[in-house]
């Protein structure tokens, strides 16, 4: 598997999906490359699985992916299955692992598609057996059917919270209480963003729909939960946590996470693309043009490894790129592609306007943003905020200080879990804004890679040059 | 960091300019030997002061740990230099029996061919054609060095300035203006360490430093628990259990980028000398900029035509960091003269001078 | 050692249809059930300890970003458990600290 190709998409979520088919459509040959066994991405995992929960749990939203697995299914697109990408240079090229061998490939135009991953939500106790992500517990509905019966506390903030509690209740699972952290002045901050919101009620109705379940299972709802702290002998027993002055504990065995997602920078840094700090969602956005154009060349951005904007928003991004990519690639004339791509810019705009008025209303609570010092911010490297703060005071100003102080950022998930949270303790030591502060300097493999793999690549482009060199002589 | 805290334990009052998060800096890409064997083939006195340098190395590491409570993970259990074809091998014993010959035999080393190599580094694979081993080398953990150095400097009293580059160094009737980050600050003495930065400071203060980039590109691979006895040039196991390996030589300029290509083929050197390595996972690699001068070696200087002035340049800085901390910045501190240090002066470089 | 599970198959889905081994002991499971979910059904929450620690550590992500749920799986060190699939006979042991390097090696 190597050689080249006009298109090569990576990520098969909407963006991934909608980009591969759009550019296919306008005629040209399109690799789409994706880690996962089947499409769909995160948000429509195990779509296409006949032995997954059907609409009557997991909604309507959900069933939209469907579509564009058929669309797919009956497009031209090369689909690559369980292929980790480790490497893409601005050359284009791009290096990956499937079954067990590296493999190369060169494309004309490349769309990068790789989506979100949830916002690191540390604190102390968050590393204990037991904890996870509420995205893990979506993951584990809808690939292997499984609802918890016993024990579940939801902790945290955010839309996705409230779905997977209805998901779970709809499945006939059990939850012992849902503790929001929202503080109470989102609230306020929000109000001024909702008459945006309300040019496109879709998203507040489900909403307060989501909210109404819960009410009728009469599940416990704490809010404004301050100072998490997860308990436990070697995994989780309980979380404790702060209301109105006073301590609470919740026994539990498995304690699912949320304050957001965040985009998965680790491509688009490993190419050294600016990348912008987004004060209202808190994050970096790789910086990119309305066709989602990055400033190399040929490369383009779609979905939520972008900006966040979920997965309607998504896919329309991955059209726009993917109708801009054929237009780079000769296979959609400029005429016809300007009025489609103004088409989707249009909706897009429409779907977007909710965006401001949930981003502030779930902005993250600062302790999570800068935990308090015995918090493990590096999972691998199991460093603590405490001793990011002391290299602060050895005179680091940067996460990449830090980074050669305690390795943190240094293990296999290679920062994508402390990166946030490393440079936002440094930039509340030093009182500097985040996008002076930076952030870690991504180097690749952005998946780890075997040295027999490494090895046999050398081996391939020495044939190669043996065999150019034949050809000369 | 090394020459500041020598300064700074000597009783001079010291101030660090530093520069920002990504900047170019050697000292966060190194690989970590204290290494010896093979250094100045072509300068003695290069190889006396590595020498020393290493042998300074264990106390200079016990007093680290005391000062900064950092243990930068010495080990000197001897190290190895490993050929994969005959003509490496020759060359590499070649150098070696020249360097002996030239310090009067006081320079221990051997050749192992495959079999006895075997024997002590039972890992190594068919491909090996032997190796040199030497006594005198060892490595460490570069990054602890770091930041025991930072510690040791701060708790001594130094003080770290993380403004921003300087800009400009003004000699003063007494002492100097330099110009860093919008600020203004004077300085008594000014000491120019800024690796590949020096050879746009140096002219500022009557030196040269013409040195340049040289980039070297490493990986470092998943923790495995502890099965490499001795480090080699090529392949080393740190004391938390990640293997690194390098390195390249690439005369690419200011671009510290890793590429895959590079990075395949020093995975597949790898393989070939430890073939068990095949199944081990990169978790990252990175390209880093050493701090070449013309020759390789270091250079050290004093201002004539601006006392006060001082510049230091290598690009071993840590191996020879015992070395920079316990003697160079006694000859920088008190004008002592120590042995070797005047082998090392740019004007070495000076055509005029050769001629 | 696993506790009870707390979760339970959805019941109009299909039913466990194989098994697998966690450190020597028998684990039934569902074809097309990831290493790491297959384990959180079964009640396994510790699925390796810290190569700096020590401490024992479980799946959190379940998408392959965080590294958590590293199992040796076939004697094949630190794979992600979230992303191979399991097969009818899989060894999977849990990842005691760092790696060893292969059978006979410390």
């Amino acid at each position: 598997m190597t050689g080249r190709v006009q298109l090569a998409v990576i990520g098969a979520g909407p963006a991934g999906m909608a980009a591969a088919v759009e550019a296919a459509n306008c005629g040209a040959s399109v690799v789409l490359i994706d880690e996962q066994p089947a499409p769909g991405g995160q948000i429509y995992r195990a779509i296409t699985s006949a032995a997954r929960p059907g609409k009557a749990i997991l909604g309507d939203d959900y069933e939209n992916g469907a579509k564009l697995t058929d669309t797919l299914a009956a497009s031209t697109v090369d689909h690559w299955t369980a292929t980790t990408v480790w490497q893409v240079t601005p050359e284009r090229e791009i290096y990956m692992t499937r079954d067990g061998a590296s493999h190369r490939i060169t494309a004309d135009a490349i769309v990068i598609a790789n989506g979100a991953t949830e916002r690191p939500m540390p604190f102390p106790g968050w590393t204990l057996p037991g904890v996870m992500t509420a995205g893990a517990g979506q993951i584990l509905l809808k690939t292997a059917g499984l609802v918890p019966q016993a024990g579940l506390v939801l902790a945290g903030s955010g839309p996705l919270l409230f779905l997977i509690a209805a998901q779970y209740l709809r499945a006939g699972g059990a939850i012992e209480a849902l503790v929001e952290t929202t503080p109470r002045s989102n609230y306020r901050t929000a109000l001024r963003h909702l008459p945006g919101a309300l040019r496109t009620p879709g998203y507040l109705r489900k909403g307060l729909g989501l909210l109404a379940e819960l009410r009728k299972h009469k599940v416990r709802h704490v809010k404004t939960a301050t100072r998490l702290q997860a308990v436990g002998d070697g995994r989780l027993q309980a979380l404790r946590f702060s209301r109105a002055g006073r301590q609470h504990e919740i026994a539990c065995t498995t304690l699912m996470l949320h304050i957001g997602v965040v985009p998965n920078v680790q491509i688009t840094r490993a190419l050294n693309l600016p990348h912008d700090w987004d004060a209202l969602q808190r994050c970096w956005r790789p910086r990119r043009d309305a066709d989602g154009a990055t400033e190399l060349d040929g490369i383009f951005l779609a979905g939520d490894g972008a900006g966040i904007g979920g997965a309607v928003v998504a896919e329309l991004e991955g059209r726009i790129a993917g109708l801009a990519s054929a237009r780079a690639l000769g296979t959609l004339e400029t005429g016809k592609a300007e009025a489609r791509l103004a088409a989707e810019r249009s909706r897009l705009a429409q779907e977007m306007a909710p965006r401001p008025f949930l981003d502030a209303l779930y902005a993250p609570s600062p302790e999570f943003l800068a935990p308090p010092d015995d918090t493990i911010v590096c999972r691998c490297e199991e460093v603590t905020a405490g001793q990011i703060r002391s290299y602060v005071g050895l005179g680091c100003i940067g996460p990449n200080q830090t980074k050669s102080f305690g390795r943190s950022g240094m293990g296999p998930c290679q920062g994508r879990l402390c990166g946030l949270t490393v440079s936002e303790i440094i930039a509340s030591e030093t009182a500097r804004p985040m996008a002076e502060v930076g952030y870690y300097r991504i180097r690749p493999p952005i998946k780890p890679v075997t040295l027999g793999e490494l090895a046999a690549l050398h081996d391939d482009q020495a044939a190669a040059a043996d065999r150019s060199l034949e050809n000369a002589s | 960091m090394a020459v500041a805290l020598g300064l700074q334990q000597l009783g001079r009052q010291v101030t660090v300019f530093d520069e920002g998060d990504r900047a170019f800096r050697a000292s966060r890409g190194n690989f970590g030997l204290v290494w010896v064997q093979g250094k100045g083939a072509k300068l003695t006195d290069y190889a006396r002061w590595t020498r020393q340098s290493a042998d300074l190395w264990p106390a200079f590491a016990e007093e680290l740990r005391e000062a900064a409570g950092v243990d930068v993970e010495l080990t000197q259990p001897g190290g190895i230099d490993i050929f994969l074809s005959d003509d490496e091998a020759e060359a590499g014993v070649k150098r070696l029996q020249g360097l002996s010959a030239a310090l009067d035999g006081d320079y221990p080393f051997e050749y192992l061919g495959h079999n006895a190599l075997k024997r002590l580094v039972p890992e190594i694979g068919p491909d090996v054609v032997g190796a040199t081993y030497s006594p005198m080398d060892g490595h460490l953990n570069p990054l602890y060095m770091l930041r025991a150095l930072y510690a040791a400097f701060r708790r001594a009293g130094g003080q770290i300035d993380s403004g921003g580059t300087v800009q400009q160094i003004e000699p003063l009737g007494t002492g100097f203006r330099l110009q860093a980050g919008g600020n203004m600050i004077h300085a008594d003495k000014v000491v120019l360490c800024a690796g590949l930065g020096n050879a746009r400071l140096a002219p500022m203060v009557g030196l040269d430093a013409p040195v340049e980039p040289l980039r070297g590109q490493v990986m470092v691979c998943e923790r495995i628990r502890p099965f490499l006895k001795f480090p080699s040039v090529q392949v080393r196991q740190v004391g938390e259990g990640a293997v690194q390996i390098g390195d390249s030589h690439e005369d690419v300029g200011f671009d510290d980028a890793s590429t895959p290509r590079v990075i395949s083929q020093i995975a597949h050197r790898a393989v070939r000398i430890y073939p068990l390595l095949e199944h081990v996972r990169m978790v990252r690699s990175w390209g880093s900029l050493r701090v070449m001068s013309p020759d390789g070696h270091p250079i050290y200087d004093r201002s004539v035509q601006c006392p006060g002035a001082s510049l230091v340049t290598c690009h071993s800085g840590v191996t020879l960091a015992a070395a920079h901390a316990k003697i160079l910045a006694r000859w920088i501190a008190e004008d002592q003269q120590p042995e070797f240090v005047e082998s090392f002066s740019a004007k070495r470089f000076d055509v005029r001078q050769v001629a | 050692m696993p506790s009870a599970s707390t979760f339970a198959r959805l019941p109009d889905g299909p039913a466990e249809d194989i098994t697998i081994l966690f450190n020597g002991e028998a684990v039934r499971a569902r074809s097309g059930d990831t290493v790491a979910a297959a384990l959180i059904a079964a009640g396994h929450r510790i699925t390796r300890t810290t190569p700096v620690s020590g401490t024992g550590r479980g799946p959190y992500c379940m998408m392959g970003a965080c590294f958590e749920c590293l199992v040796e799986i076939d004697g094949e060190p630190n794979r992600q458990g979230c992303m191979v699939q399991v097969r009818d006979g899989m060894r999977i042991d849990a990842m005691s600290g760092a790696r060893k390097l292969a059978e006979g090696n410390p």
